[in-house]
């Protein structure tokens, strides 16, 4: 059987650094093969050029049988090469049509084009109207669209850039079906994640990257999860663990905080009610979208409280904005990297200083020390192994996972009392996210009392003290980590609170 | 004060000829805005319009040159813009403050031989019998083509920017650049296109005041309806037949303030003098109350890096 694409020795080299060292991979029709690496391995440069957004320095590709080298996506795909990105390049004040017809080369009328959509949505099961505008929609939703953008063009290869990593549960478990569906139709896809076990479920077979090099190939069924992620990093992971704690006294206590949303299409808190214990992590589930925002803006401070509903040491603290509730100790990270957490286009040293003014000292009398602020850019930078030439490079030079790392760790080095943090590991790879939730551990273990808002349900069972669930603003009663079934927890999810049966 | 001597009919033709500089300029400087560039330099295309168009009516004795020529000097003028944001990268709204300043300078040393002479005046189209239909033939079919012209390019940027592929690949382009780039659209090559379409738009709008409304060349003649041609943009919400609607609101309370003054309302001038730009703004601020529509990437300067 020939394969649908080869790749031969492909290299291109940056300006210090080689993205892709003698890159070899063959993908065969019909197959879903996975690109597995951690970040900065070199997957994304290496999609980039088979769909021709950058050109190698050497080494070939054949398509088909035939010599293959785009010198544009328009190239790409006309020769049957489609591509979701990461990062979705849709309109957002435009409809859905609207978006895909740009795709297109030839577009039809818009009303045939509507037709052909619904068409498509039909047959892969993926709910998408024609007519709805991309800015309304959810992550899952937006993918959809690229993808629909890809398949009207009947694609060869589909190259897939992270997909699953804005999805929920149940998005992902559509996407997959329409993958698999299309692989059984013949089309190859060439899908890059760094969660293995969605890859031990997908993929035919897997080629893994490490900085820049092929370092292996394996068939991901027959491969456990942990050897595919000491083959990514290179060597033996630990899995983060904690030495069980005896828990101090109270240190946080919402008293049944109802808050309406700040944003339109938010979700109002909901009487949350809850007392966070020193050295506990309590760990909060639950769909995106059903006041985890809210939950932290009401904590963080961007959201004010009425009074008796937020109370920090036995102080009311809801009155109070986000610097003097870091002042007394209550830090928060925001799920945003880009633009909430960080301010892109400002320097990481900057950056330190915006959160870490007060309880750094990196500023008197309204002065700032930027010296202090440079030292404690680069402590986050080296304790946290965050992959940046220094610290005068801007937020947004950094790929997600490492200003993640930087975004958590700036607030870890400050000794919060109580952290609160949404998404910790969101897009981050397989290491960092394992050293991500290492200190979380190390600082609850020093006695600090931790609220982990997450969509990752894995990551909440393996390092909460405690479990509770968002639906619909409200929280349900916190319960123990240990014992918890999944059963218990998709209650807890749906709606269900404390020994109620759910009302159906 | 005497109310009966204003003349309702006589009013709303008025005010149709009083917005249509500003529905002009207004409607180009949409489409630019709609690609996603802020040019803020409108005041001195339209003036650069308005003495190209009455330099070369004179000289020609044509209106209908005068027009063509404010049009392109208009454009040549948005052509400097396009030239500074698209290819030097330089900052949108400093350039077309620049502009504005330099079309002043230009036009009055342009216009220094054109002071004191009456241009050739254009007629009104001659719509036969239908003109003579009572209230109807006065308000609609008593106007300059170049008055038509106007509300049939509000209709045609609707048209085209709602049904057409070249609308859709614009408005792409001024939502997302990014995106636009990323799928392979040209986007520099289209946002010159739309600046200078603007350009000629606020020529054409400037030419209206010199050679129909005023006619005389004076300096400084566009007196700020530039500016209210940009502030109207905004508050149409991007939309062209809101941006029709806030210039004859604008155009007609002008009129009609001019009316009070001259019938002697016991209303300070001062008052009635600002109302056009009060009430203009009130009506549209409501109106633009339900989603602000801002073209994604308005301003920000488009560099294609990799």
């Amino acid at each position: 059987m020939t394969s649908l694409l080869s790749l031969n020795g492909l290299t291109k080299a940056y300006p210090g650094v080689v993205a892709n060292d003698h890159v070899s991979l063959d993908i065969q029709p019909g197959e879903v093969h996975a690109l597995l690496g951690e970040n900065g391995a070199g997957k994304s440069t290496l999609v980039k050029m088979i769909y021709g957004l950058v050109k190698p320095d050497s080494g070939e590709m054949t398509l088909h049988g035939a010599p293959y080298t785009p010198p544009e996506p328009r190239a790409a795909r006309a020769a049957g090469v489609g591509m979701v990105f990461q990062h979705f390049s849709l309109f957002d004040a435009l409809t859905v049509a609207e978006n895909i017809a740009l795709g297109m080369e030839d577009a039809p009328k818009m009303s045939a084009l509507s037709e052909q959509i619904r068409k498509v949505s039909d047959t892969y099961g993926l709910p998408l109207s024609p007519d709805r505008v991309v800015g309304d929609l959810s992550a899952g939703e937006r993918q959809r669209v690229e993808i629909i953008r890809c398949l009207l063009q009947a694609p060869k290869l589909l190259i897939m850039d992270e997909p699953t990593s804005v999805l929920t549960p149940q998005e992902v478990d559509i996407l997959f079906e329409t993958l698999r569906k299309l692989s059984a139709e013949g089309t190859s896809i060439l899908y890059i994640s760094h969660k293995l076990e969605e890859i031990r479920a997908l993929c035919d077979a897997a080629t893994i990257l490490r900085l820049g090099k092929v370092v292996g190939t394996c068939t991901p069924r027959d491969t456990t999860a942990r050897d595919m992620a000491e083959m990514m990093v290179g060597k033996v992971l630990t899995t983060p663990k904690r030495t069980t704690t005896e828990l101090g006294k109270g240190v946080l206590e919402l008293r049944e905080m109802s808050l309406p949303s700040p944003s339109a299409f938010g979700m109002p808190l909901r009487n949350v009610s809850m007392t966070l214990r020193q050295g506990e992590i309590l760990g909060i589930g639950g769909v995106a979208g059903n006041g985890q925002d809210e939950l932290l803006g009401a904590l963080s401070g961007e959201m004010r409280a009425p009074e008796g509903m937020l109370m920090f040491n036995g102080v009311d603290i809801g009155k109070l904005g986000p610097v003097q509730r870091r002042d007394l100790g209550l830090l928060a990270a925001p799920e945003e990297r880009l633009g909430h957490a960080a301010v892109p286009d400002m320097s990481l040293t900057e950056n330190a200083m915006l959160t870490g003014a007060a309880r750094e000292k990196l500023e008197r009398n309204g002065f700032l020390n930027w010296t202090s602020a440079r030292s404690f850019a680069e402590r986050i930078i080296e304790e946290f192994d965050v992959r940046t030439p220094g610290p005068a490079n801007a937020a947004r030079s950094l790929s997600g996972g490492n200003l993640q790392k930087f975004v958590i760790g700036r607030e870890v080095l400050q000794r919060p009392e109580v952290l609160v943090v949404n998404q910790p590991t969101w897009g981050v790879d397989a290491s960092a996210a394992a050293a991500i939730r290492q200190a979380l551990l190390d600082l609850a273990q020093a006695g600090a009392a931790l609220i982990v808002i997450s969509q990752d349900l894995d990551e909440l069972m393996e390092i909460s003290d405690r479990f509770a669930a968002l639906n619909e603003g409200r929280l349900s009663m916190p319960c123990p980590t240990e014992g918890l079934t999944v059963e218990q927890i998709g209650l807890m999810m749906g709606g269900a609170h404390g020994m109620e049966v759910a009302h159906v | 004060m005497d109310l009966s001597a204003i003349n309702p009919i006589l009013l709303v033709a008025a005010l149709m000829s009083a917005a249509t500089p500003i529905l002009l300029a207004a409607t180009g400087e949409l489409v630019v805005e709609r690609a996603g560039v802020l040019n803020l330099g409108v005041e001195g295309m339209m003036i650069i319009g308005a003495i190209c168009g009455f330099a070369i009516a004179v000289e020609t004795n044509s209106p209908v040159f005068g027009f063509l020529a404010a049009a392109a000097g208009g454009a040549l003028l948005s052509l400097l813009f396009a030239f500074l944001t698209q290819i030097t990268l330089a900052n949108q709204v400093a350039s077309g403050l620049a502009l504005t300043l330099f079309g002043l300078g230009l036009s009055a040393l342009l216009g220094q031989s054109y002071v004191g002479i009456k241009p050739p005046r254009m007629g009104d189209i001659n719509f036969g019998p239908l003109a003579d239909i009572p209230v109807v033939g006065p308000i609609l079919f008593s106007h300059d083509p170049v008055l038509y012209l106007g509300i049939a390019l509000v209709a045609l940027v609707w048209g085209i920017l709602k049904f057409s592929r070249i609308g859709l690949v614009l408005r792409a382009v001024g939502e997302n650049h990014d995106a636009a780039h990323a799928l392979g659209y040209k986007v520099v090559r289209i946002r010159t296109m739309a600046i200078m379409f603007g350009g000629a738009l606020a020529g054409l709008g400037g030419a209206y005041i010199s050679l129909i409304r005023v006619p005389q060349w004076t300096e400084g003649m566009t007196a700020g309806v530039g500016w209210i041609a940009l502030a109207l943009v905004v508050f149409a919400s991007w939309k062209p037949w809101r941006v029709l609607l806030g210039a004859y609101l604008f155009g007609g309370i002008t009129q009609l303030q001019l009316n009070l003054q001259g019938a002697g309302v016991a209303i300070p001038v001062e008052y009635l003098a600002m109302s056009p730009y009060v009430i203009t703004i009130i009506v549209l601020v409501i109106l633009s109350a339900d989603k602000s529509a801002a073209p994604g990437s308005l301003g920000r300067t488009f560099h294609a890096s990799h």
